[in-house]
């Protein structure tokens, strides 16, 4: 079942195009990535599923119910962090849990208060006023509130901002604790591919509001698609014979360093053809990781 | 609602800044009062020098609700500042702290936050009130005991019944109230607008000025609109304190002279908070939570 169904959604303030005929669906108990650079459109599309902002076209289905028209009820089961963690200063940790509580209609138990404070690790400073909280514990507490009211649908923007080692590898088991063991569905943007890579089974990546990909995470990541990188001792000779060799049409556009996306049969072929052309060959290194493939991507885009 | 209200409710109290207006209300009077205690007679004696010679006044003066009503005079006009630290901040406040998409992205609708929020605002302001009252008459009454009121106007004399006093100041707060609570409403509509608290802050303040000055200067061009600007009707508690005379010039116990003009000011203040409630709603719906 669809948890998520976003159809050309699109946002302009004005004549800028945050957002430009988006769409993706997000599955239930799936964690699932919403990768873009910064001022990618991201936020605006997380705020849009939270009916913060209005779209200016397109449609938005949570729980197969239009979010125009049943937004009480699905926002009854969203729980959300976007972007930084706001909070109010002169309220302790516990009564910002309680505050979030009573507006929603499940019956939180103070047990259930305690029990999301231990969630986050912060059960110890439950009484400790927010204004004397490291950014990494506001960070904690903003996912508690999303969490407090056992939401089926948790949309997590950047949940990892602010938060030491430590801090990203408790988030991550937490995700991976809400989806696996809780049956949860979790959408997640955050900076930090390698963690995305570690805990999403789907993907959509957006550039300049718009897709650029989406799937499953190990589909995208397919070893018959490698990203090879060429390391020489003249980088701008080299990209002039790859561009009239056999190669070009793998050649990536990358600011710096050269790249290619090819199946990883044809490395030996790549090399020998190099080394043949008298190229200084340092070294090739191949390369599959989200953040190889996102670059793939939005350098393409770019170019 | 009734939920965000009290969540509301329990957000202004928590804050430090709410009992700034509470502690200047209660500084101002007690000065006030310190210094009519020690220094009052001759301050009666300044008020009466005018009258001496044709009027003879048995009894307690300078009693509490002469205080009373001088403090009113003195405090009704610079407590909307105070009204306007909280009330022009309920909005924008949680624009500029960010906290506004924590709320907004809760299963109520804008309409019952905007609603929620104003009603919250004006609790505060009510309490606000019932403070001063509590300072400005009860306080008084205890210090200075009571009488008959003896009030000095432009061109005439008013002497109310101590009888009749208490009933009179009943009716002047509850007409304050509505006072405030517009200048809450237009804090607000002022922080539906903005993304920080002090442009409504000082938005409410100058409009307050601005149309208090517009209201007191006798030009003709702006007769036209005065009697639509809150701001003239803002001071009319003060009709509760005129009385009617029957044909032997003796005040009427428990009359008004003029209670039309008491119900066209509420009515207007009452328009008022209608309306700019009503265009916060509009505007708060119409906006894009980008903070």
């Amino acid at each position: 079942m669809s948890v998520i169904q976003v159809n050309e959604l699109s946002k302009y303030f004005g004549h800028l195009k945050a957002v430009d005929h988006l769409s993706f669906s997000v599955n239930e108990g799936e964690v699932f990535g919403f990768l873009g650079q910064n001022g990618s459109g991201k936020s605006t599309t997380i705020r849009m599923l939270l009916s913060l902002i209005h779209p200016t076209n397109g449609y938005i289905e949570l729980f197969g119910k239009p979010l125009g028209l049943k937004r009480a009820e699905i926002l009854e089961e969203v729980g959300a962090i976007i972007e930084r963690p706001d909070l109010y200063p002169y309220l302790s940790a516990k009564e910002h849990l309680l505050l979030f509580a009573k507006l929603r209609s499940k019956k939180i138990t103070p047990a259930n208060i305690n029990e999301t404070l231990q969630k986050v690790g912060l059960l110890e400073r439950a009484n400790d006023k927010v204004q004397t909280f490291s950014l990494g514990m506001k960070q904690r507490l903003g996912i508690g509130i999303a969490l407090v009211h056992n939401p089926s649908l948790i949309i997590l923007d950047e949940p990892t901002n602010g938060l030491d080692p430590q801090g990203i590898s408790d988030i991550r088991n937490l995700i991976k604790q809400l989806s696996q063991k809780e049956g949860k569905t979790v959408l997640v943007s955050s900076h930090l591919l390698s963690e995305i890579e570690q805990i999403a089974t789907q993907i959509v990546i957006i550039h300049k509001g718009q897709k650029v990909a989406d799937g499953p995470i190990q589909k995208l990541l397919d070893p018959n698609k490698m990203i090879v990188q060429v390391k020489t001792t003249n980088d701008e000779h080299t990209k002039q014979f790859i561009l009239t060799s056999n190669f070009r049409n793998y050649l990536l556009a990358r600011k710096q360093g050269i790249y290619l996306g090819l199946p990883d049969y044809e490395i030996p072929l790549l090399t020998t053809t190099l080394v043949n052309a008298g190229v200084g060959l340092v070294g090739v290194e191949t390369r599959n990781s989200l953040e190889d493939y996102f670059l793939q991507v939005t350098s393409n885009t770019n170019s | 609602m009734k939920k965000i209200v009290a969540i509301e409710v329990y957000k202004i109290f928590r804050r430090p800044r709410t009992y700034i207006a509470f502690g200047a209300i209660a500084a101002l009077i007690m000065v006030i009062q310190l210094g009519l205690k020690m220094d009052g007679q001759s301050y009666a004696a300044f008020l009466m020098k005018d009258i001496n010679e044709t009027l003879t006044v048995d009894g307690k003066v300078l009693n509490g609700y002469l205080i009373c009503y001088i403090l009113l005079q003195l405090l009704l006009v610079h407590v909307p500042l105070l009204v306007a630290l909280i009330a022009a901040d309920m909005l924008s406040g949680e624009a500029n702290l960010g906290t506004l998409r924590l709320l907004f992205s809760t299963p109520y609708s804008r309409t019952q936050w905007v609603l929620g929020k104003f009603i919250a605002a004006s609790i505060y302001t009510i309490v606000l009130l019932i403070w001063l009252a509590f300072l400005a008459l009860f306080v008084s009454m205890w210090i200075f005991g009571t009488d008959d009121l003896f009030l000095m106007k432009s061109n005439y004399v008013v002497l109310i019944q101590e009888k009749d006093v208490l009933w009179r100041y009943v009716g002047a707060f509850v007409f304050a109230s509505f006072s405030l609570l517009t200048v809450t409403s237009l804090g607000f509509l002022l922080s539906s607008i903005a993304n920080n608290s002090i442009g409504p802050i000082v938005g409410t303040m100058s409009a307050i000025v601005f149309f208090t000055i517009l209201s007191t200067l006798n030009i003709p061009l702006f007769s036209v609109v005065k009697p639509y600007l809150f701001t003239t009707h803002m001071n009319n508690w003060k009709e509760f304190f005129d009385i009617q005379v029957n044909e032997n010039n003796e005040a009427v116990f428990g009359s008004i002279l003029n209670i039309a003009k008491i119900k066209t000011s509420l009515l207007v203040l009452a328009l008022h908070i209608i309306l700019f409630v009503s265009a916060s709603i509009i505007i708060t719906k119409r906006k894009d939570i980008l903070s």
